[in-house]
């Protein structure tokens, strides 16, 4: 089956380079400027994008995303608009983009609606920090029906036994947590990282991802140096906030310097 | 032992679950029916696993069941009473009602049970540190409690709205030397210092615990909470049995997560003569949209992970619960309870704010006991479910063979200011208003 993502990871490999991702939450602060700073996102060096839907209850994230979501949800975001957003992203650029959701909104829908939804609007597939792939056997079969990339997460804390069964689970890539927390972003890359990316090699994953705490050009040539791919999320977050669209189009800039300097 | 005479027929479904064999008080999770699982980040399932793992070998240890019985009985004083409420029961329809004690416990509530249970496997665990979320501090009061016995540091998360609510439980945390921090996210309650306490603990998962305070979230959590509350009706069938005889008609308890409930409830599932009843915070009325009625009204869902009932709007974010008890102010419910719900086993109702502080007071002035607000659910119940049993028992004039047993889960006396100032805004000119005045100025 074909995938988006490993497309997109693949091309930068071929390139000599790491892939660079951007996170932004749907309808921060708005839904048009989402789209309008994913779109900076992807012609300033973004390979993927993916974009988080707010929900009530982000027990992954740190509190700058946290605020946002928050402030999109008392907008009136509703889940339907992220398929706008996806839409209004992959019809201006060539990047890969996935939606980060955490469950009970995609069960809400209905899992095989919501994925048939992502795929029409053109989505790569569903990046999950709350579902793991012991409890994902609806989700397993809506996302190859599809077509869409399940990238589930892997953790320092993951064993090898579920390092292997995640793997095996994952198309797309496997995103691997740099760090036991929350998002945000943090000085420094935590050693943990590292080995989370060798760990998930081994139990035989062909593209691995890191991200949580990545905010600089700095941490994405230090990660680029063993990683396939560098996820920036809260920092974006923040440049969009306080600069709008514009600072998201510089910021990634910078970040992208970083996934070629040796 | 007395055998129980078989219910009313109209509650032959009752029995059906039965039929098969199967004891329902045999339920080691993850699934219950199709509730329950986990619904989690990677990042803790290493976590849930070891507690898993060092729960399953406490259990099958005779010298943690040893410690778990010690400390009930010489530092909690369990076995609670089973206190017949004689004036009570005039306004319950003339059946009799018992109420069990978990009030009686220390720290005033049942919640005690489970905290130190949860303690000694943060310490099998070589754990030191426990966190825990509260919601009217009942659990919070337990976790420092505990956390102060053994020894162990304690951070308790605790909505910013609950903390008004409820200051003097923050007083008495910080007494017990544990560390209160108000959460200012969302809607300031329960389940918001839930998502707080497990943001803490996918950062600190080494040496911390989280002590989850309700029957609710990942598997181990719903099954193992209950074990530590399976006591509660336990003691109770065994009560019932030597003070009348026989078996209950029926059981009441309130349900918020539901941990009190499903501690009762276990003892007597497999007894299908026993109708069950759990009663959820209809705050303002399950049709204002203004309640905390999760199984009455709400969907299946994921939510602090647990696939269960839950309130949650059409987008599936969840919405805010209300209601006048903080303990019972939250949108989920543990997972045993929507399958209990769902194969007809255990009937679950919604009561108003108004209808529990209307049985607040009637306990208070019929019995000389001051329930807490969330347990007030489980009598405003008891009252309507006692009407039902006498107008079965009928012209006969057998209600006084019936029998209701209530979980009277905690005392009321952190929910004094909240009943005073509620019995002012209804009535202004009652003599409960005077008598509040001068509580206040005294």
């Amino acid at each position: 089956m074909t995938s988006k993502s490993a497309i997109a990871i693949e091309k930068a490999r071929a390139e000599g380079r790491a892939a660079l991702i951007g996170y932004l939450p749907a309808g921060y602060p708005s839904v048009e400027d989402t789209i309008a700073a994913g779109i900076a996102l992807a012609r300033n060096g973004a390979d993927l994008i993916e974009i988080g839907i707010p929900y009530s209850d982000p027990v992954m994230d740190g509190p700058v995303i946290q605020a946002a979501t928050t402030e999109a949800l008392a907008k009136g975001f509703s889940v339907r608009q992220v398929f706008d957003v996806v839409a209004g992203i992959t019809a201006e650029t060539d990047a890969a983009v996935l939606v980060m959701t955490y469950w009970n909104p995609v069960i809400r829908m209905g899992v095989d609606e919501f994925s048939r939804r992502l795929a029409e609007a053109g989505g790569a597939g569903l990046i999950t920090p709350d579902l793991i792939p012991d409890e994902a056997a609806e989700w397993m079969d809506a996302s190859d029906k599809y077509g869409l990339d399940r990238v589930f997460l892997v953790a320092p804390s993951s064993s090898p036994e579920r390092m292997r069964r995640t793997v095996e689970a994952s198309r797309g890539f496997v995103y691997a947590v740099s760090i036991m927390g929350v998002t945000g972003a943090r000085s420094t890359v935590s050693a943990a990282a590292k080995g989370v990316v060798a760990a998930a090699k081994d139990a035989g994953a062909e593209r691995v991802c890191v991200g949580l705490g990545v905010s600089n050009a700095d941490q994405v040539a230090e990660i680029a140096a063993y990683a396939d791919g560098v996820i920036v999320g809260t920092a974006l977050v923040s440049a969009i906030r306080d600069g709008g669209v514009d600072a998201v189009a510089s910021l990634t800039k910078d970040l992208s310097a970083g996934l070629t300097r040796k | 032992m007395a055998e129980a005479p078989t219910a009313g027929s109209d509650e032959g479904s009752v029995d059906a679950f039965l039929q098969g064999g199967t004891s329902l008080r045999h339920a080691p999770g993850p699934y219950f029916g199709s509730y329950g699982g986990r619904w989690m980040p990677e990042s803790l399932i290493a976590a849930l696993d070891e507690l898993e793992d060092t729960f399953e070998k406490a259990k099958a240890d005779p010298e943690f069941i040893a410690q778990i019985a010690d400390l009930n009985k010489n530092y909690s004083g369990r076995p609670s009473l089973l206190t017949e409420a004689k004036r009570f029961a005039e306004y319950a329809g003339g059946v009799r009602v018992f109420l069990k004690r978990e009030d009686l416990n220390h720290t005033g509530s049942h919640k005690i049970n489970n905290v130190l249970g949860q303690a000694l496997l943060a310490k099998r665990m070589g754990k030191t540190r426990v966190i825990a979320e509260t919601g009217a501090g009942q659990h919070g009061v337990a976790s420092a409690t505990a956390a102060a016995l053994l020894g162990l540091e304690c951070v308790v998360y605790m909505g910013a709205e609950d903390c008004r609510r409820q200051a003097l439980n923050v007083a008495r945390m910080e007494l017990l030397g544990a560390t209160v921090v108000p959460v200012t996210n969302g809607s300031q309650t329960l389940k918001d210092a839930i998502n707080e306490a497990l943001r803490d603990w996918v950062a600190n998962v080494g040496n911390t615990h989280y002590l989850l305070g309700t029957a609710a979230g990942a598997h181990p959590f719903p099954a193992m909470v209950r074990y530590f509350h399976e006591v509660i009706g336990e003691e109770a069938r065994e009560q019932i049995l030597e003070q009348t005889g026989r078996l209950p008609d029926a059981v009441c308890a309130c349900i918020g997560g539901g941990s009190n409930a499903i501690g009762i409830f276990h003892g007597f599932l497999d007894d299908p003569s026993v109708r069950i009843y759990g009663f959820e915070a209809g705050g303002d009325g399950v049709d204002t949209g203004r309640h905390a009625a999760t199984i009455t009204l709400g969907k299946p869902g994921v939510l602090h992970g647990a696939r269960s009932y839950l309130m949650q709007d059409d987008d599936g974010q969840t919405i805010e619960s209300h209601s006048i008890s903080a303990g019972l102010d939250y949108p989920g419910v543990g997972p045993e309870h929507s399958y209990l719900a769902d194969i007809g086993r255990v009937s679950y109702e919604p009561i108003t704010d108004s209808e529990a502080m209307e049985a607040f007071r009637l306990l208070c002035r019929t019995e000389g006991i001051i329930p807490a607000i969330e347990s007030s659910h489980a009598l405003a119940g008891a009252i309507k479910v006692g009407h039902r049993l006498a107008a079965e028992a009928g012209a006969e004039g057998k209600a006084s063979d019936k029998i209701v047993i209530v979980n009277l889960s905690g005392r009321g006396d952190k929910d004094v200011a909240t009943a005073a100032e509620w019995f002012d805004l209804l009535d202004k000119d009652s003599a409960e208003a005077a008598i509040g005045k001068e509580g206040e100025q005294l």
